[in-house]
């Protein structure tokens, strides 16, 4: 058998789990559909005026992908853990480090990049003007990758556990709490006429910090686990 | 002669001495409250601004700071637990975490009691209260993400884990929620810089101590009780005289 180098070994994860999910379309539109619904209930529940609307989007955006990308956190893992895919993972001489971090990958390709592509329309729904979707978008970019990667760590702790949904939110909602603050001050910066500048670093870092540190610690995260 | 350092690692050990050690904790920490709120409401003077509201303080600010410090001890512990599998070092580690997020919700709740008269509201999103709510939720994660797992041994680690995950993040929470604050809000009102009457200052400094000493004990009794729940099958423990009755 010829060795896998690490990049080949993350792009046949990644690309085994967009398969699988191909296959199961459903879970993946089921988390988008939830999204646009949260967002459009907003108006709803607060009413129409479009000066009101304007100013809460971004953060109303930015709160309904938190709560999206944690109710697809618990499938991250499970689907391997019970049909032993993931022992055969951890037996596996390859690094499970870089295994997961294709895992990861995988999960925000499938749960974030859509919610970043479906903002703009959202944005409209809210009246946002032109400038502050284009940094919206940039910073669910940025963001939504870092609320996979401290999710994998979440999901890797509760896995196999009964509940186990309602705690991941519980344990991994504190700790996307900064992306929040960032991602939803990135927009509110340039609605205000400031530079977003500093907001889009700050998120930019956290994505970098989370990347290195991640992956590793929901590796260590599925071995207590799998014990 | 030989001291071995590690006999109190050791739950079967450690159960006797935290034994002994709790009333040397718990009774100083009963004494200390006693003294240090009768100098606080009765001999410290009244603020002359906040008039006699400002009293709550004495409780307000020790809890704060003892829930933000068992946060980091808990997560000292699990770390240490996890690292190098010592058994009691994890049991601390749940022991101390009730305790935190008592302190947490004490502190929130006299903040809310203190703000209603100061700023006119039962909460505001003053930084600091929002960075107490969010240790809250920390510490809520830690302590149901231990009950959920039956395993214990799986529970130490995963907690640990978590624990450690959280207290790196501490900081970064922290800078962001005052930096969102200073983003959103004016300057909140702060403590005006007059300086601390001496009583003020020895109340808190005393009930401070009592806190300690009360987070002591209390670590060290719930401590006792896991290790008998944990240790339940073995010969020690039913040859205990509290358990042979």
């Amino acid at each position: 058998m010829s060795r896998l180098s690490v990049f080949g070994l993350l792009g046949l994860v990644i690309k085994r789990d967009l398969l699988l999910a191909m296959r199961r379309r459903a879970d993946v539109l089921t988390t988008l559909i939830f999204f646009v619904m949260v967002v459009s209930l907003f108006p709803l529940g607060v009413g129409p005026e479009p000066d009101m609307l304007r100013k809460m989007a971004g953060g109303v955006l930015w709160v309904a992908a938190l709560l999206s990308s944690m109710l697809s956190l618990p499938r991250m893992f499970s689907a391997d853990h019970i049909d032993g895919t993931l022992e055969q993972m951890m037996l596996a001489p390859q690094s499970l480090t870089v295994m997961v971090l294709g895992k990861i990958v995988a999960h925000w390709m499938l749960s974030g990049l859509p919610l970043v592509l479906i903002a703009p329309v959202l944005g409209l729904q809210f009246d946002m003007p032109a400038d502050a979707i284009g940094i919206l978008m940039l910073a669910l970019l940025l963001g939504t990758p870092v609320l996979s990667m401290i999710g994998a760590v979440g999901a890797a702790l509760t896995l196999g556990l009964r509940g186990g949904g309602v705690l991941v939110s519980l344990l991994v909602l504190p700790l996307t709490i900064p992306v929040l603050i960032f991602g939803a001050g990135a927009v509110e910066a340039v609605s205000g006429g400031m530079d977003a500048a500093s907001n889009l670093s700050l998120l930019g870092a956290f994505l970098l910090f989370a990347l290195v540190f991640s992956p590793f610690v929901a590796a260590q995260a599925l071995r207590i686990s799998m014990e | 002669m030989a001291i071995n350092w590690f006999k109190y690692s050791a739950p079967s050990t450690f159960y006797g001495l935290a034994g002994k050690l709790t009333p040397w904790f718990a009774w100083p920490a009963a004494l200390l409250f006693a003294v240090g709120l009768y100098i606080g409401f009765f001999v410290a003077p009244t603020d002359a601004i906040q008039s006699e509201a400002y009293r709550i303080i004495f409780i307000h600010v020790p809890a704060s700071i003892l829930s933000m410090f068992l946060y980091l001890i808990m997560a000292g512990y699990a770390a240490l637990g996890l690292i190098f599998k010592t058994r009691l070092s994890s049991m601390m580690a749940s022991a101390l975490a009730p305790t935190g997020a008592l302190f947490a919700l004490i502190s929130l709740w006299t903040g809310a009691l203190w703000g209603k008269p100061m700023w006119g509201a039962w909460w505001v999103w003053d930084a600091r209260l929002t960075s107490e709510l969010i240790l809250l939720f920390l510490y809520l994660g830690f302590i149901a993400l231990q009950a959920s797992i039956e395993d214990p041994r799986r529970a130490d680690k995963a907690s640990a884990l978590l624990a450690i995950v959280g207290s790196v993040n501490v900081p970064i929470i922290y800078y962001s929620v005052q930096w969102w604050n200073t983003l959103h809000q004016g300057a909140t009102i702060k403590m005006t810089g007059t300086s601390m009457h001496v009583a003020m200052q020895q109340s808190m400094f005393t009930v401070l101590v009592a806190c300690w000493l009360y987070a002591i004990a209390m670590g060290l009794s719930r401590v006792r009780s896991i290790i008998l729940e944990r240790e339940a099958n073995t010969q020690w423990v039913k040859e205990l005289p509290e358990v042979k009755q």
